[in-house]
């Protein structure tokens, strides 16, 4: 098939508006929100805005007796280069499909489009007195499909779990373009959990059309505390006695200092500037606990060296306390043209002496690397400032969150919490896992997807993929057809 | 691949920035790509594309001074006109990026190297350059329509049919009745209770004419809190037209011509009833930042002004006398809003106001498509705005619509219209007045009189 038909057969599916093919248009679908950091981009040669799931299924079966590879894209702010084409071939972006179908409030269900925005289904359920719990820091912007597709999960994810643990069913359609449903209302249906394979499989196995996600009830109270230290040590110091005498807080995050100052001038969230560290930490429950378990966790963090220990009730307070820490990211852009941010697991026991490793890499590459993250479950967020332009600094920041990698695995963590492998972490995949266990996954994606034409180059390390040599050689034989000639 | 590219040598020639305005690199590198400005975004929320989002503008703009894309590339010129110059991504960029100079910027670029077809041309020359560039013009124009208006021969006119032949029929939809007098200034003077403090009143072109009730019921408003309020000779429209459409230049003889008239008046504040004007106001030191002789006067300039929902919140307002037994909402101009972050003062003054019920309609900071002359120009990205606006309000049942921004007020006019509402759409100021009694209570000494 040309370049010319596949348009053609794309309009036919999706009418003129629906289809994006001249260089031009396909600019702005070369990235996603990983760009600054360590993940190339990548020009698609068409990029398709379906808005039902017949659409998606057509496309997908075009594609596939096409050969061509597909990705899905969501608002495309992912941070591990899920949503860009490495190998070029058809975007499946599902911004137009986001509708809330239905919330069931008997069940505790909605069931939405992968479009919708994260926080507004939240937004929409509050009012009922329910809310969607996964709350990944780009919660204002990310849609529920890239939630699956990446198993995000966010600073609430202590206490409700992350994504997966929030999602009942899936309509998908698969990479042969069949449309399947997978589990549904009922908990635990019998025979293989292929919703659970689906979540956190980086568009791999198939594309979500339709999500049926579990809604909570909101908290009776909420209570914030902040606790500020006059060091990181003695912070996660507090974060191990707090999980350790037996509290779960909806949320436990830590911010060092070049976090605070970058922070605090933009947003005046009221974080003291002269603080080595602060904790964020959030309590919810019936009033009566939250007000108990406050003052037991205030009392903790007082005998672990706080200096400072505020608490905050009122939404308006909450709010300006937490804006600061979900804007964390971003605001590093007034530090640093640019940032590549790092997602590793560690045990908790271990987050002390992890902290002093990148403290040491930081110096060693004389790189700044800021602290802010989710300190509850070890989940750390180095985050590396650099500026592209300068020669060099890419390299030292490839080197530096190398080391930070094969620290935390050393120390028994994971290489990512929640902003999955993509292309950005193919390459250390082998750090945890064996040869055997690259084998069993790579024979899911197998089962699913044996052309290996759904989100090509992700996950696995190069060339690892029998599917992946196949992509090559057809990416080969398509340039030689044209349809990637530009 | 050394070889390709000299091979395309030719084709590879793009043309990049140059000339005056080009977009600031620091300013372009600012952004991170986050994403986060895309729910905010007004065209990225209608059609779901990247390229109609803040962050997609940006890489375009980057793309272009990478030597990527082509200035004259159509999608260039479309999606820097697309925008809507909102801003409302700016007020959630965690980076901080200052995309309104960025766009006007490209547009700047635009205006300079893209040839117009002459009729494009002359009707920019015409309207924005000669009309706009004098307001004694305007002024007689909008005498004109008021002649239509107050004849009936409007009427007469609509039964012809010809406003839908010419398709002027949703323009002369959005126009209120105009002012019986225009304000001008020199003319007209406020004097407050206990004197002392005074404040500069920026006329600006569509307020001190079409609405220059507005501006009178501002600036007895104020005088009531304790200012007197002149209108220094001399004052121009603020150039924020001509900023957006990219004309800098127009931009820049207007900017220096206001600073010129209200620099005798020291620092008082100068203060505005126009969101929109505000912004641009507020943002000459940036636009003549470049010019030696401007440079700090403009900073200067900028510095005082104020919006007049600003300046009245910025003290204890004096409590309205009447009671105003009815149920509004609020719809935030853009520029007030997003450019100049002011959200929670408007609604301070209208809960000052006794009996008066505010309900709030949703998405009340997203844009209403007015965006200055962008609903006569895109006419069908600005509708399906102004419907999903007047949806919202309304859904609140209130009676009246208030906003801060004649474009705005245009726009809700004419979107609450044509969705079947017969709410009215007001400024915050004229709520205020009336809750002061209006214009017959308080005759301030030697205002509202030709002198």
């Amino acid at each position: 098939m040309n370049r010319t038909s596949l348009v053609e057969r794309l309009e036919g599916i999706l009418g003129p508006g629906g289809v994006f093919h001249r260089p031009s248009d396909l600019l702005v679908y070369e990235y996603d929100g990983s760009v600054d950091g360590a993940v190339d981009t990548a020009l698609p040669a068409a990029v398709t805005l379906p808005t039902t799931t017949e659409q998606v299924a057509a496309i997908v079966r075009l594609a596939h007796e096409a050969g061509l590879p597909v990705t899905a894209r969501g608002a495309g702010t992912g941070l591990s280069g899920g949503a860009v084409a490495q190998q070029g071939g058809i975007i499946v972006s599902l911004t137009r499909m986001d509708r809330i179908v239905e919330i069931d409030r008997a069940d505790r269900t909605a069931l939405v489009e992968p479009g919708v925005i994260n926080l507004e289904l939240s937004e929409t359920t509050l009012p009922q007195g329910y809310f969607f719990a996964p709350d990944p820091s780009s919660q204002r912007a990310c849609t529920i499909g890239g939630n699956v597709a990446e198993n995000s999960g966010g600073p609430h994810c202590l206490k409700y779990g992350v994504t997966t643990n929030h999602v009942l069913g899936l309509e998908v359609v698969l990479p042969d373009g069949r449309i399947v449903w997978t589990g549904g209302h009922a908990d635990g249906g019998p025979g293989y959990d292929l919703t659970a394979a689906m979540v956190g499989s980086e568009g791999m196995l198939g594309i979500v059309t339709k999500a049926l996600v579990r809604l909570t009830p909101a908290p009776e109270a909420t209570l914030v505390l902040l606790a500020a230290f006059g060091d990181v040590d003695a912070a996660s110091h507090a974060t191990s006695r707090v999980i350790g005498a037996g509290i779960v807080p909806a949320a436990l995050e830590l911010m060092d200092a070049l976090t605070i100052q970058a922070v605090e001038p933009a947003y005046h969230a009221g974080y003291p500037l002269d603080a080595g560290a602060v904790l964020l930490i959030e309590i919810d429950g019936v009033v009566e606990d939250v007000r108990a378990l406050g003052e037991e966790i205030a009392a903790i963090c007082r005998e672990a060296g706080a200096t400072e220990v505020r608490s905050a009730t009122a939404q308006a307070e909450r709010d300006l306390l937490w804006k600061g820490r979900k804007m964390a990211l971003a605001a590093m852009g007034r530090l640093a043209p640019n940032y590549y941010l790092h997602d590793t697991v560690v045990p908790r026991s271990k987050l002390p002496a992890t902290l002093h490793r990148v403290d040491e890499i930081s110096r060693h590459f004389d790189l700044p690397i800021a602290n802010v993250f989710h300190a509850g479950d070890g989940n750390l967020h180095p985050l590396m400032l650099f500026d592209r332009r300068r020669a060099g600094d890419v390299e030292r920041v490839l080197e530096a969150s190398k080391e930070i990698l094969h620290y935390c695995v050393e120390v028994g963590g994971a290489l990512s919490g929640e902003h999955g492998i993509g292309t950005e972490k193919r390459d250390y995949v082998t750090l945890v896992y064996s040869a055997d266990d690259l084998a069993a996954m790579a024979g899911i994606k197998n089962s699913f997807d044996p052309a290996g034409c759904f989100n090509p180059e992700k996950l696995f390390p190069k060339g690892y993929m029998c599917g992946e040599v196949r992509a090559l050689r057809a990416q080969a034989m398509a340039q030689k057809l044209g349809i990637y000639a530009f | 691949m050394a070889v390709a590219v000299e091979a395309q040598g030719n084709l590879l020639r793009l043309a990049g920035y140059s000339g005056h305005d080009v977009p600031e690199d620091d300013l372009l590198r600012a952004c991170v790509h986050c994403g986060m400005c895309l729910p905010s975004c007004p065209t990225y929320r209608l059609t779901g594309q990247e390229m109609s989002s803040p962050r997609g503008r940006l890489w375009l703009m980057k793309s272009v001074a990478d030597g990527r894309l082509d200035l004259l590339d159509p999608i260039f010129d479309e999606q820097m006109y697309q925008c809507l110059n909102c801003r409302a991504c700016e007020a959630v960029c965690p980076s901080g990026v200052h995309y309104g100079p960025l766009v006007e910027a490209a547009r700047s670029q635009l205006e300079q190297h893209r040839p117009r077809p002459f009729w494009q041309r002359a009707v920019r020359g015409l309207a924005m350059g000669w009309l706009f560039g004098e307001t004694k013009r305007l002024r007689a124009l909008v005498g004109g329509l008021r002649f239509y208006q107050r004849t009936r021969l409007d009427r007469a006119v609509r039964r012809t049919g010809v406003l839908r032949l010419l398709r002027m029929e949703e323009l002369e939809a959005m126009l209120p009745p105009v002012a019986r007098r225009a304000l001008v200034p020199g003319r007209e003077r406020w004097t407050a209770d206990d004197g002392g403090r005074s404040v500069r009143l920026f006329n600006g072109c569509v307020m001190g004419t079409v609405f220059a009730d507005t501006n009178r019921a501002a600036a007895r408003v104020v005088a009531r809190n304790g200012a007197a309020v002149d209108l220094p000779v001399g004052q121009q429209c603020c150039g924020a037209l001509h900023v957006h459409a990219g004309m800098m230049d127009e931009a820049r003889t207007l900017a220096r011509r206001n600073i010129d008239a209200f620099e005798a008046s020291g620092d008082d504040p100068v203060v505005v009833t126009a969101a929109g004007c505000g912004a641009a106001l507020k943002e000459y030191g940036y636009l003549l930042k470049d010019d030696p002789d401007y440079a700090d006067r403009g900073a200067r300039f900028s510095a005082r002004v104020r919006d007049v929902t600003e300046y009245l919140a910025e003290g204890d307002l004096v409590p309205p006398p009447r009671a105003v037994r009815r149920t509004v909402t609020y719809q935030e101009p853009c520029h007030l809003v997003h450019a100049q972050r002011i959200s929670t003062q408007p609604r301070k003054l209208l809960r000052a106001v006794r009996g008066l019920t505010l309900i709030e309609m949703k998405e009340s900071s997203l844009c209403c498509g007015s965006a200055g002359v962008y609903n006569l120009i895109r006419k069908e990205m600005a509708d399906d705005l102004g419907d999903r606006k007047a949806r919202h309000a309304i859904e609140t049942t209130a009676t009246e619509v208030i906003t801060a921004n004649p474009g705005c007020a245009m726009q809700l006019r004419a979107s609450l219209g044509r969705n079947g509402s017969t709410a009215h759409v007001r400024h915050v100021v004229e709520l205020l007045d009336e809750a002061y009694g209006g214009p017959r209570t308080k005759p301030a000494v030697g205002g509202e009189s030709r002198r």
